[in-house]
């Protein structure tokens, strides 16, 4: 047996969910974790938007308004054939809700899944609970697939609940200057559905890797800032671009995204291993 | 979920057993762990694997479930190897407790015990509630299912780790120092509970540094240090093999009038004990004549017991055989090698014993 050839069994995802669903259990117990969290998204999704909306459609600060268009001047062509309105302010709240707060939904769910993917697995070795899932029959990539949904879905279901919010209150504040509800655009679909998916799975992958490795949850929050900062750029970069891209350009975007966020995800089941579950060996 | 309980492997002698490790090592880079461990571990006993800590008692189990590879030798647990294609065949019929209870302190004793049953699948839910409840009033938490387990003390975690470690039926039970950490009442009430167990058919290992703790517990006693088995078997045959000859202790009043009684017929060594003397005889018979001839004497005689070692007595009876054998060859013995047997007793190294 020193030498040993392991065989793939099916994957149980009845299992997988059990992981996921009991690290969300704990997560909901750790009022420390999801309250700062929950402030986190709304701020960005609700408090900044509404200030800034309100600022420019409803007080109609002039000063506010032409600072900010000028800030649309920069904008793609293609994007500012798209802005609707037919008021200074109308056009402008326009543009600031469906181009400028593009990078909240990336932030968020970046910030909040690397938060809690960064202590998932090494969180398992300190509280010593490792060492019953390295006993149980669950198969490491159970675990492994079990630990990333278990990130994902906090910081995804940021982004439904926030993007719930902003659509209804940029609807709500912008509406009424460009003639109705238009929020979400199709950009906006494509991004949330689409293009940010890879983007926050590619993230995981990496920062489950790193989790699975290093000896602390400290060092592991402070490794995967590491990780995370350079792909939130990168994503934010991108989808911008879908969003004021047109036609097929957000869906080639988010295509190749989700090629790597495949290959980064069939590379990163390897780092959960029953001996790093249990803390011994080498390349902790 | 009750599993088939299948004889998995006979060794020469027909002892039906569930596992075995032969010549096994584990490094971990540079550092060994095991190095040729043996253990044979029968079906239905209790195996106690005895050592001081660092001796590789946890490593050992963890290769058992197939937690870790070894990195030499081969290990059969229920007639396959568990970190190979059929391991989680293996860990569905092993229950671990761990010498930390391992248990999820945010969630509520029900819910470790749930999520247990779940990765162990248990089945549908009425029927794992059934047995969640049933482990739990097992171990007498049954109360406290619940309140989060961060709120329980170290007795009541043990006891879920307990009851999550049964929660499947396991034919085999490995039990890292289980009474780690638990007061004296704890302890003794954790070790009937691991003896209840066995009288249903069940294997259990247990490692434990603690001598007292494998007294009257042990079916079998595997001893090992360094990562080295020293000594294994039965303590009966252990005893058998360091005590070959019978021994009875006398006491009485007057210790000083026992001086001559080294010159009685049968006795062929004596020991000055409190209030008395122990005797090494050439048989049991030889005792009553020779009580017979202290009280023709004078002597007064408290009392005459047989003398039974104990198992500090035998780990001491291994240790000091060991601490001879280092004096003589100016190294510390590290055996290697050896055969595997459960009865008789099997020292390891040949050159260890008197």
């Amino acid at each position: 047996m020193t030498a040993t050839t392991r065989r793939h069994s099916s994957l149980d995802w009845g299992r997988v969910w059990t992981v996921a669903r009991t690290d969300l259990q704990q997560l909901a117990q750790a009022r420390d974790f999801w309250l700062p969290m929950t402030l986190l998204g709304s701020f960005f999704f609700v408090f900044i938007p509404a200030i800034l909306l309100l600022t420019i459609t409803r007080i109609g600060d002039v000063q506010v308004v032409d600072q900010v268009a000028d800030t649309l001047a920069v904008l793609p062509a293609s994007a500012q054939e798209q802005i609707r309105g037919d008021s200074p302010e109308g056009r402008t709240g326009y543009a600031l809700a469906v181009f400028l707060f593009a990078p909240v939904a990336v932030i968020v769910p970046l910030t909040i899944s690397t938060a809690v993917g960064a202590a998932t697995i090494v969180g398992e070795r300190e509280r010593g609970t490792g060492e019953f899932l390295a006993h149980s029959p669950a198969a490491a990539r159970e675990i492994y697939l079990g630990k990333l949904l278990a990130s994902l879905l906090p910081g995804y279901g940021t982004v439904v609940v926030g993007f719930g919010l902003y659509s209804i209150l940029v609807n709500l504040t912008v509406g009424p200057e460009v003639g109705g509800w238009f929020f979400p655009t199709q950009q906006w679909w494509v991004m949330i559905l689409w293009v940010l998916p890879p983007f926050l799975a590619i993230c995981l992958s990496l920062v489950l890797r790193l989790s699975a490795r290093v000896s602390s949850t400290a060092a592991a929050q402070q490794a995967s800032g590491l990780i995370s900062l350079p792909l939130i750029m990168v994503a934010y970069s991108q989808s911008t671009g879908a969003l004021f891209g047109a036609g097929i350009l957000p869906v080639v975007i988010g295509g190749v995204a989700w090629v790597l966020a495949a290959f980064s995800l069939t590379r990163g089941v390897r780092s959960v291993t029953r001996s790093r579950l249990l803390g011994v060996g080498r390349n902790m | 979920m009750p599993q088939t309980q299948v004889p998995t492997s006979v060794t020469e002698d027909g002892t039906t057993t569930v596992a075995e490790l032969r010549s096994v090592s584990k490094r971990f880079g540079d550092v060994p762990a095991l190095e040729k461990f043996d253990l044979v571990i029968p079906k239905a006993r209790i195996t106690v694997l005895l050592g001081p800590n660092g001796a590789g008692k946890t490593t050992a189990i963890r290769l058992v479930t197939g937690a870790l590879s070894p990195t030499e030798g081969t290990i059969s647990v229920f007639g396959t190897t568990p970190d190979g294609p059929d391991g989680e065949n293996v860990r569905r019929r092993c229950g671990v407790v761990s010498a930390k209870p391992s248990l999820y302190d945010r969630l509520s004793g029900y819910d470790n015990l749930r999520y247990a049953a779940e990765l162990y699948g248990l089945g549908p839910k009425t029927a794992a509630d059934l047995r969640i409840r049933e482990a739990a009033a097992q171990f007498g938490i049954d109360d406290a299912l619940g309140q989060e387990v961060g709120g329980y003390s170290t007795g009541m975690k043990t006891r879920l780790a307990l009851a999550r470690a049964v929660l499947h039926e396991p034919e085999l039970l490995l039990l890292d120092e289980p009474t780690s950490g638990l007061d004296p009442e704890s302890a003794l009430a954790v070790l009937a509970m691991v003896r209840e167990m066995t009288a249903t058919g069940r294997t259990v290992l247990m490692c434990t540094h603690l001598l007292a703790e494998a007294e009257g517990l042990a079916d079998e006693v595997v001893v090992i240090q360094r990562g080295t088995t020293l000594v294994s078997g039965n303590p009966t045959d252990l005893a058998h093999y360091y005590w070959p000859q019978p021994e009875v202790t006398i006491t009485t009043s007057e210790p000083g009038r026992l001086a001559d009684v080294a010159a009685l017929p049968g006795v062929r060594r004596v020991d000055s004990v409190d209030g008395g003397v122990r005797l090494e005889l050439d048989a049991v018979s030889r005792t009553p004549e020779i009580v017979r001839a202290l009280a023709s004497s004078g002597v007064p005689i408290d009392s005459v017991v047989p003398y039974r070692p104990s198992l500090e007595d035998l780990y001491l009876a291994v240790r000091r055989d060991l601490g001879s054998q280092q004096d003589e060859d100016g190294v510390r013995p590290m055996p290697t090698g050896g055969q595997l047997t459960t009865s008789p007793p099997t020292l390891v190294d040949a050159t260890v014993g008197r």
